[in-house]
């Protein structure tokens, strides 16, 4: 003889409501869809751009250093002595060394007929034949320098400067006009996360730069692979190694740092973007309390039919805190469902893969809940503490 | 012989207020099984604070309600929606049918809160609205019929749980006579199939026509008059003569 509603009855009861004022459930659902779907879309384009970077690391790989001239006592402009690769070499944990020099007062261009000062930043750099190996490079088109191609007038563009040049394929041959010579173009790069600098040099071989440009041999930037498990080690020792007398006038770096603070700095936009989200999620929750106050208002003869029918205040309070719940996450799904998408767009068409974290549905879902029930748990609670015959009395 | 449905023993009830009201003042009434029960009096009578009494939608300040032997004095919310569920029926002058449900739905809703799966609801809705005449509209809306369909669509609501007692409160008030007065025969009928049913009313042309007839004036029960054998089933022996605080 006990009052009873089924759980499946809970969920009817709860849907009729919504179900008879479509529009505004709509509508109150929407400010709960608009904040999960920015919290969910920042965090999935935040999500799928880190893991971009994080695919460029992985391939790229840590265990890359770069060893280069610092600033000299007095800040006059320091160099690394002769012996530097052959040293770093030596070093057991360094698996390859390949070194790069600007060859100082070259130039390239298109045409012999451009005056030298448009040089449009692009050095022009003399390079080991192994520095494609080292920095884990491809060619986009070409071939990369090799000991025969290295004591000719032959260049390799970075990505950059054959896009600088107007170069994109190498279909039919081409020449450029470096330092004051005819170079043949044998191959352009693939842009190098590791190495920008290099996108926008023009390399030529060591032999080369010696004959045709009187480049004397110097070492500017020296790129190096080691052991992945003892890169700091050898960090530490890289200074002395390159230059025992003056190991304070040497630079040594490691590029995958700051494509590592990259990745944490998309953090913190992040966390910006998602406390607008919950501004909005915020403003949703309130326009729910909204709609189920009035609702409570306007269906006081439903609450005091039911009351009549046998329902208990309980089941009342239930009634009204289910409806709640069923907007705010049928709001929460729609949010869920187009930062999805939203994501899904920004990502491809940037030719990222699409990561939308589970985190970020799971969490979506369960703080439209959260705020379903916060803004239902009042209204709920006004119509079941009204009397059965304050509800049946009609205005 | 017929068991006593609803009994009520010095009802009082006093809404607090300045000055305070006095609603019902004293009111012993006792209502048997299979009975037809005419309660009529002006608007201020009391009417309707005897019908929530009665339906343990409100309690009264002092005296003793029993339904279908059960004194509801000290019950719980639970056990109040528990009773009203399974014991009581109720239909309101104004239908309160919920829109956005089809008619049988809403006639289901009628047992609803006795846990009932839906599919038995529903077979059982359709049964009711066969019998009151409404077996061809299941489907429909509240708002596609007519006034008097209307109520036909509250009555078998009311009737689908086959409750101890049914109480109508002004069932014709809303409605034209020639609907009021069908309304009267379908209550007459399915009090003759052996169902209990009061009618609250403050027609006296309805109350005459009723063998048990109640009149409340001022809160107070100022005649009580069963006719004898103007019913079919049970006799009114039962029935007590009550007249408050006397």
């Amino acid at each position: 003889m006990n009052s009873r509603l089924t759980f499946l009855d809970v969920f009817r009861v709860g849907g009729l409501g919504l179900r008879s004022r479509r529009l505004r459930a709509l509508l109150s659902a929407l400010g709960v869809s608009i904040g999960i779907a920015a919290i969910v879309g920042v965090l999935g384009i935040s999500a799928s751009s880190q893991a971009r970077l994080l695919a460029q690391l992985d391939a790229l790989g840590t265990n890359l250093l770069t060893v280069s001239p610092g600033q000299a006592l007095g800040g006059a402009q320091a160099y690394l002595p002769q012996t530097a690769p052959g040293m770093i070499r030596r070093v057991g944990p360094v698996l390859t060394v390949s070194a790069t020099g600007t060859v100082p007062d070259a130039h390239v261009f298109r045409t012999d007929k451009i005056p030298d000062v448009q040089s449009g930043g692009i050095s022009v750099r003399a390079a080991d034949v192994t520095l494609l190996q080292t920095l884990n490079a491809t060619v986009q088109h070409g071939t990369f320098l090799n000991p025969v191609t290295a004591q000719y007038p032959a260049v390799v563009l970075g990505a950059s400067t054959a896009q600088y040049l107007g170069i994109t394929d190498l279909r039919h041959p081409i020449q450029v006009h470096l330092g004051g010579q005819w170079f043949t173009v044998i191959g352009i790069l693939q842009p190098m996360a590791l190495a920008p600098n290099l996108d926008r040099a023009a390399l030529v071989g060591y032999p080369a730069a010696h004959t045709y440009l009187h480049f004397d041999g110097e070492y500017t930037t020296i790129y190096l692979r080691t052991d992945p498990n003892q890169v700091t080690d050898v960090q530490a020792v890289l200074a002395r190694t390159a230059n025992p007398n003056h190991p304070e006038e040497v630079a040594v770096s490691r590029p995958s740092d700051v494509l590592a603070a990259r990745v944490a700095a998309q953090g913190a936009y992040t966390s910006l973007f998602i406390g607008l989200g919950a501004v909005a999620l915020l403003v949703g929750g309130v326009a729910i309390a909204n709609t189920m106050l009035t609702a409570v208002l306007e269906r006081r003869s439903e609450i005091g039919l039911r009351r009549a029918l046998g329902a208990t205040e309980a089941h009342v309070a239930l009634q009204f805190l289910t409806e709640s719940l069923l907007l705010s996450s049928l709001g929460g799904l729609a949010g869920v469902l187009l930062g999805s998408l939203a994501t899904s767009v920004y990502a491809l068409s940037n030719h990222w893969t699409v990561v939308v974290p589970l985190l970020a549905v799971w969490g979506g879902i369960a703080s439209a809940l959260l705020v379903g029930g916060v803004a239902g748990l009042y209204p709920a609670m006004r119509a079941a503490r009204l009397t059965p015959t304050d509800a049946l009395r009609t205005v | 012989m017929s068991r006593p449905v609803l009994e009520l023993q010095g009802v009082t009830k006093r809404y607090r207020g300045e000055p305070p009201v006095e609603a019902l003042r004293g009111v012993s009434l006792t209502i048997v099984e299979g009975e037809l029960v005419a309660i009529v009096g002006q608007s201020g009578s009391g009417k309707t604070t005897l019908v929530h009494v009665m339906g343990t939608l409100e309690r009264p300040t002092d005296g003793q309600v029993r339904v279908a032997g059960q004194d509801v004095f000290e019950m719980s919310d639970r056990e109040l929606s528990g009773l009203r569920a399974w014991r009581l029926g109720f239909v309101f002058q104004q239908f309160f049918l919920l829109d956005g449900l089809s008619v049988v739905e809403n006639v289901a809703n009628g047992l609803l809160y006795r846990g009932v799966n839906q599919a038995d609801r529903r077979r059982l809705a359709g049964r009711a609205l066969g019998r009151v005449g409404l077996g061809h509209r299941l489907s429909h809306q509240p708002n596609q019929l007519s006034g008097g369909e209307r109520q036909r669509v509250a009555i078998a609501r009311a009737v689908v749980g086959e409750p101890a007692v049914i109480l109508a409160d002004e069932p014709t008030g809303n409605l034209d006579s020639a609907s009021g007065a069908s309304i009267m025969d379908l209550l007459r009928d399915l009090n003759d199939e052996g169902r209990t049913i009061v009618i609250i009313t403050h027609n006296h042309e309805i109350a005459d026509s009723i063998s048990h007839n109640v009149e409340l004036r001022d809160g107070l029960i100022v005649r009580d008059a069963a006719v004898e054998g103007s019913f079919a089933s049970p006799s009114t022996a039962d029935t007590r003569w009550g007249v408050a605080g006397e």
